[in-house]
């Protein structure tokens, strides 16, 4: 008997937090406008941005990580870190979707229509 | 404290050392930092049910230093006790709650050693943007604690502490 009430408890849990994701997703997905540039931060400090119509190839951070913008998506083709994680997360495209390359401390944040208006003002 | 004690604690020690070493040699299955199985929480837990939480925080604490200085860098370092810290202070509160058992315990423990680790890296990126991944964190997490609260059920029912 404790055994079993112990267990509907545990699946609550894990019902409520598997529901929070699912939720937490669909809020920041849904929220996502299309994308219109990207925002690369080292260390927390802005260091370029560029419109995701600027299409080219950009080393980043002194060339740590090669940043790529082609057909309205940017990914990092090529980086120096160890796991290479920033390179597997492959294309970003809407807004508020971000590249993390942790050893390099570098984003690359994809900003909306509407953000690049903030930006400029 | 107790010889035997003292015997059992090292061996959780490394059990759990051994167990961040193999985890670190598994390649990323998924492309998002900080998500991973956590084996080495199959040692804290263990000793969180077997002798208490100052014990298991000896343990988790140690781990984490530790393989810092074998494996990491300075800024792994900041994240795993970020991770860590949060983690083991959640278990502990939610063990207290007698409705819930090891897999809610541990998933708990999953799920925050994830939002301490991402909470960690806006403050050492300086930047919000990262909240992108909380929800595959949360994901992530739950699904890892739910297999490490198993595997570590098992652990606590079948071996016996006759020793301490």
């Amino acid at each position: 008997m404790e055994q079993r009430r112990t267990h509907k408890w545990d699946l609550l849990l894990v019902a409520g937090l598997l529901l929070l994701s699912a939720i937490l997703f669909l809020f920041l997905s849904l929220g996502q406008e299309e994308g219109a540039g990207v925002r690369v931060c080292v260390d927390g400090v802005e260091v370029a941005s560029y419109s995701l119509e600027q299409e080219g190839t950009y080393p980043l951070n002194g060339g740590s990580n090669i940043l790529v913008i082609a057909d309205g998506a940017a990914w990092i083709s090529e980086a120096d870190c160890p796991d290479d994680l920033c390179v597997k997360q492959g294309k970003v495209r809407s807004g508020g979707q971000c590249i993390t390359c942790l050893p390099n401390k570098l984003t690359v944040t994809v900003y909306g229509a509407d953000s690049a208006v903030d930006l400029v003002s | 404290m107790k010889a035997s004690k003292l015997a059992l604690l090292s061996l959780a020690v490394t059990l759990a050392m051994i167990l961040s070493f193999v985890e670190s040699q598994i390649p990323a299955m998924v492309a998002i930092p900080g998500v991973k199985v956590g084996l080495a929480n199959i040692a804290v837990v263990f000793i969180l049910y077997k002798l208490g939480w100052k014990y298991a925080a000896v343990v988790s604490l140690t781990r984490v230093f530790l393989v810092g200085l074998l494996f990491g860098n300075g800024v792994s370092l900041l994240y795993s006790v970020a991770g860590a810290v949060v983690s083991f202070v959640s278990m502990v509160l939610l063990k207290r709650c007698k409705a819930f058992s090891y897999v809610a315990v541990s998933v708990c423990g999953g799920v925050m050693h994830n939002m301490g680790q991402i909470a960690m890296a806006c403050i050492v990126m300086g930047t919000t943007a990262l909240k992108y991944y909380i929800p595959f964190l949360l994901l992530s997490g739950t699904l890892a604690g739910i297999v490490i609260g198993l595997l570590a059920a098992v652990m606590v029912r079948r071996v016996a502490l006759s020793a301490a």
